[in-house]
């Protein structure tokens, strides 16, 4: 195959891989869609293999191949949904390393990849950015990956809770300005510049760790779409370095997915990216809460949260993290399917950053089989909610809070969900502990909210009995 | 004018192109599929298997060869991982009757 069919054939895979995230634009498309990814995927490999089989030994390769993609493929049958966060973030830090690892391949034969034995300057300085930019991607998906796993509790750095510690910020700023010297004397450097090639990497690599620690749990939507995007930036650097077209528009393609993502997720915390990156947030938690102490709240039994339901012309489920972590899902859906039967119109309104990744509670609402077409966006559903019987909040707190109306609030200016409007309005937590922002929330003190405390999944069984 | 294009020219072209792209399908992606999209890009950016098999294909097995065939097998996961994981995802994403 001569270069010039090479390049069309990469053409047409970028082209599946467009038509991939176009069809993620409803669902009645999306599956056509990944099936272009496939096809995109399929086609890059091919010619790819075709190209190596001609000069040099593809065993290697297949064997890889055939080993990576079993234990992806087994990975992708055997998780659960409510496990998809961490999943995601696993998936980011292999993308990361595999850009390293081309990249020290590069190093060390440029002329396997049709580049000069002499690196050509731009290329080394691309070859650079996507080595650090993998690097890490890698290293901070991997501790991303043990915040979402929840796995704080074996190892400190996974603490779901910030880990700061004085002079965080400058520490990463020096270790920054050091990679980037040892990046430019590598850049310099007249040939193979092993050292500060690996010094670079490894300062990337301990970077990726210090710049997630500082950053809580429910930031981590913001997290996972940044370490999204920088896994389609580490690509297409690496495709700036082996001047190839088809992975520069596949990494711009994920690059801009991700920094879009997280753009939104800022956006539903009106918080700035800069200020979530700053991490730290959530660290003073229950030291605000106090106020709430004298307060009383009115709570009610599963029984009274059935009853009020089944006479409501009207229920909007919200469903937070909460629900996700007590697996509820399924029991929502049966509960929602027995009030619909008594004919009160049940649809479900989903908070933008409801979970710990974008689009979590929409995915866990699908695999309980609930109509897509009953889920709501908030800017969709938050004109309703003054014209509904019943809003059962469950699991959710800070996307409920109408503190985020008040001047001077934490969470001042934040889009909530207004679950507050609604007539009765029914809270299911496990206590009355604060929130991710540390914040007391007015609405459980209303005299039309009626608390119902518990874990979300016995709660919403109790309920679907006490409604035959 | 003369002389040829620096290819880097040419990928700063291609890249700017590409992010235009980007930016325009990614807004029309509906919020509900959040999720999947994060997927199937992971499974899109593992394109970047294709240099992993250009770095273990030479037939003299070396320190770059070996390092290509790593990546070839971590990227693997993610292609397969990705794309079955999304596929599975939209599969529950049926309108029911």
């Amino acid at each position: 195959m001569s270069a010039n069919l090479v390049a069309l054939w990469y053409l047409v895979a970028s082209v599946c891989f467009i038509l991939a995230l176009k069809g993620l634009s409803s669902p009645e498309t999306a599956r056509r869609g990944n099936a272009f990814g496939i096809a995109g995927m399929a086609i890059a490999l091919l010619v790819t293999c075709a190209v190596v089989a001609k000069a040099g030994r593809l065993d290697l390769v297949l064997l890889a191949m055939l080993a990576g993609g079993l234990i992806g493929a087994l990975a992708a049958n055997k998780v659960q949904m409510t496990q998809m966060p961490e999943t995601v973030a696993a998936m980011h830090s292999l993308v990361g390393l595999a850009a390293v690892l081309i990249a020290f391949a590069v190093v060390n034969n440029p002329v396997s990849f049709g580049l000069q034995a002499q690196i050509p300057t731009g290329n080394k300085l691309e070859l650079f950015i996507g080595t650090f930019v993998g690097a890490i991607t890698f290293s901070g998906s991997i501790i991303a990956f043990g915040k979402l796993a929840g796995l704080g509790k074996s190892f400190r750095l996974f603490s779901s809770a910030p880990v700061v510690f004085p002079g965080q910020h400058w520490l990463n700023l020096g270790l920054a300005l050091v990679m980037v010297g040892f990046g430019v004397a590598f850049f310099l450097s007249p040939d193979k510049a092993w050292t500060p090639f690996i010094v670079m990497t490894a300062i990337a690599f301990a970077l990726g760790v210090l710049i997630i620690i500082p950053i809580g749990g429910a930031d981590m939507p913001v997290v996972i779409s940044m370490l999204n995007s920088y896994s389609g930036w580490a690509a297409a650097g690496i495709g700036f370095s082996l001047n190839n077209s088809m992975l520069i528009v596949a990494g711009s393609l994920v690059g801009s997915s991700g920094a879009i993502l997280s753009y939104i997720m800022c956006k539903a915390m009106n918080r700035s990216f800069i200020s979530v990156i700053l991490g730290g947030f959530g660290a003073a938690e229950g030291s605000a809460a106090q106020g709430g102490a004298d307060k009383t709240v009115r709570s009610g039994a599963a029984d009274d949260a059935a009853f009020l339901m089944s006479n409501a012309e009207s229920v909007i489920i919200v469903p937070g993290y909460g629900l996700a972590v007590a697996r509820a899902q399924h029991a929502v859906k049966e509960m929602a399917e027995k009030l619909r039967e008594k004919g009160v119109n049940v649809r479900y309104a989903i908070h933008p950053v409801a979970g710990r990744m974008p689009g979590h509670m929409n995915v866990l609402l699908a695999e309980a089989e609930v109509p897509y077409d009953q889920v709501f966006e908030m800017e969709d559903i938050n004109g309703e909610f003054g014209t509904t019987d019943v809003v059962l909040v469950l699991g959710a707190n800070d996307v409920v809070n109408p503190l985020a109306y008040e001047k001077g609030s934490a969470i001042y200016g934040m889009p909530v969900l207004d679950a507050h409007k609604a007539r009765t309005v029914l809270v299911n937590k496990r206590s009355m502990a604060s929130g991710y922002a540390g914040l007391d929330n007015p609405l459980f003190y209303l005299d039309k909210t009626m608390m119902v405390f518990g874990d979300a999944k016995k709660v919403v069984e109790e309920i679907v009995k006490a409604l035959h | 004018m003369t002389g040829t294009l620096d290819p880097t020219v040419l990928n700063l072209i291609i890249f700017v192109l590409a992010v235009f792209v980007g930016y325009h399908v990614i807004w029309n992606v509906t919020p509900a599929l959040h999720t999947p999209l994060m997927s199937v890009t992971n499974a899109i950016s593992s394109v970047i298997i294709v240099g992993a098999v250009l770095a273990a294909g030479p037939a003299q097995i070396d320190f770059g060869s070996l390092m290509g065939t790593a990546a070839v097998a971590l990227a693997a996961v993610n292609v397969a991982g990705g794309f079955l994981v999304t596929r599975r995802m939209l599969e529950m994403f049926k309108k029911k009757k």
